[in-house]
């Protein structure tokens, strides 16, 4: 029993059952199919995270935002002082992140790249955009640069999704994606 | 010098009193029982704590019941985490290391002192750090990510800690010294205490990772250091915080060879194979902390990838290869015994009315079909991003820590509790009971945070109805019954673990001795009286038919397959992004 030593004093040259080494075989080929299945889906697939990124000093990344939302502003959202921020197609699109918001709303345009920084001034958060539930980590000093590619029309939330402190749930923020030449 | 060793040898051998185990014939040295004994009931009195931490959080994350005020949630559920994750689960396995070395050797302790020494630092530890918590300015959660800062004690109060549980390992160690060299056993140490020695092993790697991480942390929140780097943090956190699940799952594996060899007599079907595969474990666990660094800023794809697989999963390989060798090993054990019928009457006629079989099967099966299978779909590079800080997390590892570790370890309590405390269980009838609330309870729990995850839901978050955000969002409305589902399955879960509580704390308190004339049938109800029976012939070609395990495995594997391509579906779906 398992509780008592080997009965076998030389347990080690006992020979393995077939059935016992065929399930190990099997495991250990389905190990290598799922280790290729991910190294397959960084050439052949289309969702694979960039690794382009950078150290930045979280005070550039804000000033770099401002700048962006600034040039690239088409009104406001609703009252609540939010601008809504519409990046050329292909081009650069900037959101922050601190506590407690995701900041600016951006507005996209449907099957258009566009090169999307994320990082956040102060705490690590969480990017989480929903309802197609894509997450990302962000932290203070590191900035995410993901080519992106929206495929579907309407509009989205962002929430928070790494606890930040204590008004972690009221930190939201939102993406519209439009149809090309629409919108604005 | 070496005749004051040989002699301080000496005294300790003189000084250690011993007795006998009825049930099973070995020798119970007493100063290791009563550290046992202490471990023990610490480990219960925080799983009540934590576990009514654990129900708090639940109802307040069911939208109809939302109790708690956001403060106080976030307060709860630092305390949860802290509580059963780190102090429940570690008490407990300081004591299984005692058990598995000194009772399962019939070996004296190694420095029984320096184990009061170690108790004592994790209980103040322990409590310190509850107290920074429940303060409530250290409202970090258990992972306590910088630049989130808490309160200098909380981090000091870990550190007590962990320098408590590491004394323990080195006692284990010794203690295994010693009875090699006072050749109280004959051989290889037992399967039961190599796979304690796994988790020892572990368990030091662990504990230096968090001194690594924690000490300069300790310092930067009283100000001595001025900037803590969040991916380095998050990195070394890991290396301490998922090595240790590693740490539970090698002793909750020894668990469940412990119980069927108890229970149902069942020996390993090949030493050789199930040795190998925890040191599968050790070789490559600790490559785990990538799991949690799968869509963070900074890291390659390539460190991601080796990492997250353990190297080409040789770490999955070990549970996979546990995941035969334990219901094969039971299935030899039965049919040995005449349940020979079909392919499943030795599964039919297994000793279910006894609670540590029952919750060992349990452990076994949820384990693998819940936790094994979406911590390793959780943990595939690409697939992480549509689930990551979802409640599809906290989902998955309450199967493994809950369902898995922790289910393991109460339906063992079964045997410590009459084999240790010398003590029946009080109220057979609900403790047969036990395992089956609870199992389901947190299997539902388990399932339905994966499914509210699966729709984005946030985890850690006091409101998913954005009330009182600039920019609300709506979850499906289907979002909020998996909640309340949650909840409910988290009042089954909690009624399981009280009862647990009050049958261990009754038992010893007022349960009836166990002496000579009843010590077996204090071990609950079997299949066969096989625990003094030295049974200890080798599985041979005729216990090498079982269809019923070949069966399970398939199962298991084909759910394995289907679930995990699902999932590649679900993210070809996403925005193409690169």
């Amino acid at each position: 029993m398992a509780i008592f030593p080997p009965q076998t004093r030389i347990w080690w040259n006992e020979p393995v059952a077939k059935a016992e080494l065929v399930w190990i075989s099997v495991a250990f080929l389905w190990g290598l199919i799922m280790f290729f299945m991910m190294i397959y889906w960084h050439i052949y697939g289309q969702q694979n995270l960039s690794t382009q990124v950078g150290r930045i000093d979280p005070a550039v990344f804000e000033q770099r935002t401002n700048e962006f939302a600034e040039k690239f502003r088409i009104r406001d959202e609703g009252d609540t002082g939010v601008p809504v921020v519409r990046p050329p197609p292909g081009g650069d699109a900037y959101m922050l992140a601190r506590t407690f918001d995701w900041w600016p709303v951006l507005e996209l345009e449907k099957g258009k790249p566009y090169k999307l920084h994320i990082s956040s001034v102060d705490l690590q958060h969480g990017f989480s955009l929903l309802p197609i539930n894509m997450n990302i980590q962000v932290h203070p000093g590191l900035e995410h640069i993901i080519t992106i590619t929206p495929t579907e029309a309407g509009t989205y939330g962002v929430v928070c999704n790494e606890y930040c402190g204590l008004g972690h749930h009221q930190m939201t923020g939102r993406i519209y994606v439009v149809e090309p030449g629409q919108g604005g | 010098m070496s005749t004051v060793a040989t002699e301080s040898d000496y005294i300790g051998k003189l000084a250690a009193k011993f007795r006998t185990c009825p049930a099973t014939g070995l020798k119970v040295d007493l100063a290791a029982e009563r550290l046992i004994k202490a471990n023990a009931v610490a480990a219960v009195v925080f799983l009540a704590i934590g576990g009514t931490f654990g129900l708090l959080v639940a109802l307040t994350r069911w939208p109809a019941v939302h109790l708690l005020s956001s403060d106080m949630f976030y307060l709860v559920l630092t305390a949860h985490g802290l509580d059963v994750l780190l102090l429940w689960i570690i008490f407990f396995e300081m004591a299984i290391l005692y058990f598995a070395s000194a009772v399962i050797l019939s070996s004296r302790i190694a420095a029984p002192r320096w184990g009061w020494v170690g108790f004592a630092l994790m209980v103040v530890g322990g409590l310190m750090t509850n107290v920074a918590v429940l303060q409530g300015d250290s409202s970090v959660m258990f992972t306590s990510y910088v630049p989130l800062k808490a309160q200098p004690h909380f981090y000091l109060g870990l550190i007590l800690f962990a320098v408590g549980a590491l004394i323990g390992c080195f006692i284990f160690l010794g203690t295994l010294v010693i009875a090699k060299e006072e050749k109280t056993y004959e051989g290889s140490i037992p399967l039961v205490t190599f796979g304690a020695l796994t988790a020892c092993i572990i368990a030091v790697f662990t504990i230096a990772s968090g001194a690594i991480i924690l000490v300069p942390t300790f310092l930067w929140s009283v100000g001595y250091i001025a900037n803590i780097d969040t991916l380095t943090y998050k990195l070394v956190w890991w290396a301490m915080g998922h090595s240790s699940q590693q740490i539970n799952v090698s002793a909750h594996v020894a668990v469940w060879y412990l119980i069927a060899a108890v229970t149902v007599g069942a020996k390993p079907l090949s030493e050789k194979v199930s040795r190998t595969a925890f040191l599968l474990y050790i070789f490559f666990l600790q490559l785990a902390s990538a799991h949690h660094l799968l869509v963070e800023p900074g890291l390659s794809s390539e460190w991601k990838i080796v990492n997250t697989s353990y190297m080409m999963y040789l770490a999955v390989l070990g549970s996979m290869i546990h995941g035969m060798t334990v219901p094969g090993s039971i299935e030899a054990a039965q049919r040995k015994s005449g349940y020979t019928r079909g392919v499943f009457e030795w599964l039919r006629k297994a000793p279910w009315g006894n609670p540590a079989f029952a919750g060992m099967f349990l452990s076994l099966v949820m384990f693998g079909f819940l936790g094994g299978i979406t911590g390793v779909i959780l943990g595939t590079e690409q697939l992480n991003i549509i689930m990551h800080n979802t409640l599809y997390v906290p989902g998955h590892f309450h199967a493994t820590v809950v369902t898995g570790t922790t289910l393991a370890f109460m339906a063992v309590t079964y045997l410590v509790v009459p084999l240790i405390f010398q003590r029946q269980i009080i109220w057979p009838k609900l403790a047969r009971l036990q395992p089956y609330l609870f199992g389901f309870g947190a299997a539902g729990i388990s399932l339905f945070m994966m499914g509210a995850g699966t729709l984005g839901v946030a985890r850690r978050h006091w409101d998913i109805s954005f009330a009182d955000a600039l920019l609300p969002y709506g979850y499906p409305p289907m979002a909020s019954l998996m909640m309340g589902l949650n909840g409910l399955s988290a009042i089954l879960a909690a009624t399981g673990g009280a009862l647990y509580v009050l049958i261990t704390v009754g038992s010893i308190l007022f349960g009836k001795k166990v002496d000579e004339t009843n010590a077996v049938a204090s071990l609950g109800p079997m299949p066969k009286k096989v625990v003094r029976e030295a049974v200890t012939k080798y599985g041979n070609a005729g216990t090498w038919h079982l269809p019923g395990t070949y069966v399970l495995v398939g199962i298991f594997f084909t759910t394995f397959i289907l679930y995990y391509f699902v999932n590649w579906k679900y993210l070809s779906e996403l925005w193409p992004m690169q």
